[in-house]
């Protein structure tokens, strides 16, 4: 399968940052089988990535790979709406 | 920064022509003013102008920071207005925040967020040029991109307070529905800031009208009430601040003369150098003449005139003068007399009144002669040429320019005017030019009605044209109701025995 390619952008270390990292590693971990690179960034450390990306809102996750690309914004706590932007079918519940 | 000892709030000049005058020095210094306007409002225009005046006149540099069009499109846009942002972000001067949205790529919401990044962006960019103004355009795109508004309200008061913090004086710009109601879409103005101005564009009687209202200016004074505004290439909004022009024309006691010595005389000496008349008469009884004179007479003394015509082109008025025994030619090449010929229709009359104020500056005249004022009433609204009138007839007089005006009576004989209704109170001399019908015969009567701080002729004279221009004789004997336009001889016999009448009454 293709290997994700993904960013997450962050405002400093809040606890919805907190909270965005790691539902964003449980997400990866459940559904991606280790097929995956994380890259976070921090706006207030690297404005100018932000500033290319025009990242306006926090958390934004960015799905580089595979295409298309994907923008997810907020703390991933909806689980489903995360899977749906990453294109990931579920197949839970399937036999 | 706040001072400790005084809690008033001053403002920054925004360099906007003629805002700061209703803003009574400009905008809320470290403020965040809401701009609300309707599509076509020129609420960009507004908020690039901001920047671009900050960094041309006082060296303020700026933040835009915009939600709606791509900075390059901005770039694009405002470069007709004369406004070179790309120079400006090179020298280091003006920086982008671009927060447009991405085309074609779908975004979710899958959990809690906030504009942290946005503020951060604001922040880095804010540092980086040295910024003392911001922008931030439109709010609409903002709202319409998040739809948890109350959250999106709530960030964007904690960027004015951040804002606040750094000393910035920002504007930001609001969507309306609609002309008169809802100050914003998104009820902005109630969460977010203290200070709230409109723009307007109606549409009233068929014309398009821009306006700037300042709705509040919390804790400062500001002028109330709507203000024209216009939008002009090469220069942008330039606002116009009619009534708070104020009334402190100093008034002159020299005289000149109007070209004719017979209608000098009338006037007791000629008119007053800082004065405006207004000439009123219908199509055809010698109001083109007066004015040529009027133009052609500054020049023995070196007097340059500016003549603004309005119904006739250059050709025709410079023929007509001609056969008056005026060469135009001769004083334009000699730099005495500029002609501007232009169609009132070619353009809105707020821009007519600033061409006026433009051609006024450049040229420097002693004299302004309008050709008519009357034929601009058809390009506005009532209000709208009021407005017109006040400012054209503040700005000369602040000059120490005599204008003279001209107004086409509708009626052919007797005869008022919706000029002569809106500008008989400013006007310092009014003269009037009437069609006389007697025994059969029209003849021509000219009679000064107004002459402010000075005796004039009180008789209505005969007035008569020839190819050496005009010639005033004799007053209208035995004749009465000439100005009701119902003029009736009156027999000189009838006259003595009314006389006699009145003598013997009174001796009885």
């Amino acid at each position: 399968m293709n290997k994700y390619l993904l960013k997450l952008y962050i405002t400093g270390c809040t606890p919805q940052s907190e909270r965005a990292i790691s539902n964003l590693y449980r997400i990866c971990e459940a559904e991606m089988q280790g097929q995956f690179e994380v890259q976070i960034i921090d706006v207030l450390q690297s404005p100018e990535l932000a500033e290319k990306d025009r990242i306006i809102a926090t958390p934004t996750l960015i799905k580089d790979l595979p295409q298309p690309l994907r923008r997810i914004i907020g703390d991933l706590s909806d689980v489903e709406r995360v899977l749906r932007g990453l294109d990931i079918e579920q197949i839970h519940g399937q036999p | 920064m706040s001072s400790y000892h005084s809690n008033r709030i001053s403002k920054l000049a925004t360099g906007i022509a003629g805002f700061d005058a209703i803003a009574k020095g400009g905008l809320p210094e470290g403020r965040t003013t809401l701009i609300a306007g309707s599509a076509g409002s020129a609420k960009t225009v507004f908020a690039v102008q901001f920047l671009a005046e900050g960094i041309r006149q006082f060296d303020q540099h700026g933040v835009f920071v915009t939600f709606e069009e791509a900075p390059a499109d901005i770039r694009r846009n405002m470069a007709s207005l004369g406004w070179d942002i790309a120079a400006w972000e090179a020298a280091g001067c003006w920086a982008f925040v671009d927060a447009s949205p991405l085309p074609g790529e779908a975004e979710v919401i899958a959990g809690a967020y906030d504009l942290g990044a946005l503020l951060a962006r604001i922040e880095v960019a804010v540092n980086r040029v040295g910024a003392r103004r911001l922008a931030m355009d439109s709010l609409g795109s903002l709202f319409s991109h998040f739809e948890n508004h109350a959250l999106i309200r709530n960030e964007l008061f904690r960027i004015s307070a951040a804002l606040k913090l750094m000393n910035i004086t920002a504007i930001m710009t609001a969507e309306r529905t609609q002309e008169y109601g809802d100050i914003s879409r998104y009820g902005v103005e109630e969460f977010v800031v203290d200070n709230v101005m409109i723009l307007r564009n109606v549409l009233d009687g068929e014309k398009r009208r821009r306006t700037v209202e300042l709705l509040k200016f919390r804790g400062t004074e500001h002028q109330k009430g709507e203000y024209p505004l216009t939008v002009l290439p090469g220069q942008g909004i330039v606002v116009i601040p009619l009534s708070a022009i104020e009334l402190k024309q100093r008034s002159s006691n020299t005289r000149l003369t109007s070209g004719s010595r017979e209608l000098d005389a009338m006037c007791g000496g000629g008119f007053f150098r800082d004065s405006i008349i207004l000439v009123s008469g219908a199509t055809g009884c010698g109001k083109t003449l007066i004015t040529t004179e009027f133009a052609a007479s500054g020049a023995s003394g070196d007097e340059r005139c500016l003549f603004l015509a309005f119904e006739e082109s250059r050709d025709q008025l410079t023929r007509n003068a001609t056969g008056w025994g005026k060469n135009f030619e001769d004083l334009e090449s000699r730099g005495l007399l500029r002609v501007i010929a232009t169609y009132p229709e070619t353009m809105g009359l707020e821009d007519h009144l600033i061409a006026i104020k433009m051609a006024i500056d450049e040229f420097q005249p002693n004299r302004v002669a309008v050709d008519s004022l009357s034929a601009l009433e058809r390009v506005s609204t009532v209000k709208g040429y009021r407005e017109f009138v006040i400012g054209l007839t503040s700005f000369i007089k602040h000059r120490e320019i005599a204008g003279l005006f001209t107004s086409t009576t509708p009626r052919l004989i007797g005869g008022e005017s919706i000029t002569e209704a809106h500008i008989s109170t400013i006007t310092d001399s009014i003269i009037l030019l009437r069609y006389v019908e007697m025994f059969g015969e029209i003849t021509r009567g000219i009679t000064v009605l107004k002459m402010r701080g000075s005796a004039h002729d009180k008789e209505i004279r005969e007035f008569s044209i020839d190819a050496n221009g005009m010639h005033i004789g004799k007053a209208f004997r035995n004749v009465t109701g000439i100005l009701s336009g119902h003029p009736r001889h009156v027999e000189p016999q009838e006259i003595g025995r009314l006389n006699a009448l009145f003598v013997n009454h009174n001796e009885a």
